[in-house]
């Protein structure tokens, strides 16, 4: 997309597993398959239930038979802790889900090409309580498998949920460590400002 | 720093910043009177002492409560996250310190009909006057977040041991020379080993101001100086 805007412009260097993003010989396609991504606002498709899960895995091709592909949705659907509750409607049409389980049923797209890493963008902050701590318990699951890297406004989340902060100020890295030095005795003056509540 | 955004959640902090210095005041004041009230064998100030015991314990159990919901109501963070537990573990040392001064004024109570040697009395005067000072360096190394002085008051307790290992020999000694001196040398020996405790916690609240500071605990060994447990006198 940014290769149809002639004025776009990339600085310094996104590296995965040494791999240059933006290095012109890498394979988009590849890439995409490699870092799924779960938006702010839940954006099933038009689709139902089981198109929404399977619909990367077969333009990847990933499966090689029906029975193989629904052995994918059936996974990730269950990785993704939705299972239980649609398995009896894979039809339906994903929209009609509750927020808190469409936000579900798009982790559950995104894991079910087995990426690398998932970039997640502030992805409970249309969630009510319940539904945002299932989110967060998810989350707690799926790391085990992938890497997940989230953007949150909220310090709370951030606390909860990561083993690494990294915090961005205007498009500079201030300061990046281990979640619990960030919150407990930041290094930076700007991130304990920040956290603190003493700018925003 | 900035002051924060939402000024109640300042004002709050500066409240628990009062409520601290306060209840030190507090306990200053009946440390020093509680030891008067022994020297000058004063029974009104005793009593005085002892009720004002319950005013501390009412400011920790308060200073207590204000925490606990600002942790549920503010999710502190950082500095403040370390201001917070700070006031939490040096109020509970204040209290322990209140309680400390009640037990002399208590024992002040006890022997105030009898008669002191006075060797005895200006070994633990001496005591006394170097606990109250870690106290009070250590209530300015707090409201000044002055972690120098902090380190200072950590050190300066090897003081207060030394001088009670000597206050404890004497008191044995005086025991030994005369039966009839156990039950006076028995009080003053519990007194004694009060104060040494103040000094103590006056050290713990040192290190949890470096902490509140810092971010990291002092390291380094406390200098530990009470030899009395191994202390044995048998002529």
């Amino acid at each position: 997309m940014n290769d149809t805007i002639s004025v776009c412009r990339v600085d310094g260097k996104i590296t995965i597993d040494g791999q240059d993003i933006y290095d012109p010989t890498l394979d988009v396609v590849q890439l995409r398959a490699r870092v799924g991504m779960v938006f702010q606002k839940p954006n099933p498709f038009p689709k139902s239930i089981y198109e929404n899960v399977a619909y990367g895995p077969r333009i990847h091709g990933l499966a090689k038979s029906k029975s193989e592909l629904d052995e994918i949705v059936t996974a990730s659907l269950e990785k993704a802790g939705l299972w239980k509750e649609v398995k009896d409607r894979l039809n339906d049409t994903g929209t009609g889900l509750s927020g808190g389980q469409q936000q579900r049923l798009c982790i559950a797209r995104a894991i079910a090409v087995s990426p690398d890493v998932i970039l997640m963008d502030e992805p409970c902050s249309a969630l009510d309580p319940i539904a945002t701590a299932k989110v967060e318990e998810l989350i707690d699951e799926l790391r085990t498998n992938f890497c997940i890297i989230i953007v949150t406004h909220s310090m709370q989340q951030a606390a909860r949920v990561s083993q690494r902060t990294a915090f961005f100020h205007l498009g500079d890295l201030i300061e990046e460590g281990e979640t619990s030095q960030i919150f407990t005795a930041p290094k930076d003056e700007k991130t304990k400002a920040y956290i603190t509540g003493r700018f925003g | 720093m900035n002051e924060h955004i939402v000024k109640s959640y300042e004002d709050e902090l500066a409240q628990l910043d009062r409520k601290i210095a306060h209840m030190g005041g507090l306990v200053e004041n009946i440390v020093g009177s509680a030891f008067d009230a022994l020297e000058l064998r004063d029974p009104g100030l005793a009593e005085q002492a002892i009720a004002s015991d319950k005013t501390v314990d009412a400011m920790q159990h308060e200073i207590e409560q204000q925490i606990i919901a600002m942790i549920a109501r503010r999710q502190p963070m950082a500095d403040d996250l370390r201001q917070i537990m700070g006031a939490l573990r040096i109020s509970g040392e204040l209290e322990r310190i209140g309680d400390l001064g009640k037990n002399i004024a208590k024992r002040a109570l006890t022997i105030a009909g009898e008669t002191y040697p006075r060797p005895l009395m200006s070994g633990l005067r001496r005591m006394l006057d170097l606990a109250l000072r870690q106290l009070k360096d250590v209530l300015d190394a707090y409201a000044d977040r002055n972690t120098e002085l902090a380190i200072k008051v950590r050190g300066a307790d090897a003081l207060i041991d030394a001088t009670y290992n000597s206050v404890f020999r004497e008191l044995l000694t005086y025991m030994m020379e005369d039966p009839r001196n156990i039950s006076l040398c028995t009080h003053l020996l519990f007194g004694a080993k009060n104060i040494e405790r103040i000094g103590d916690h006056a050290t713990n609240i040192a290190e949890a101001i470096y902490y509140l500071v810092k971010g990291e605990t002092v390291m380094e060994d406390r200098p530990k100086g009470d030899r009395t447990s191994s202390t044995l006198i048998t002529r």
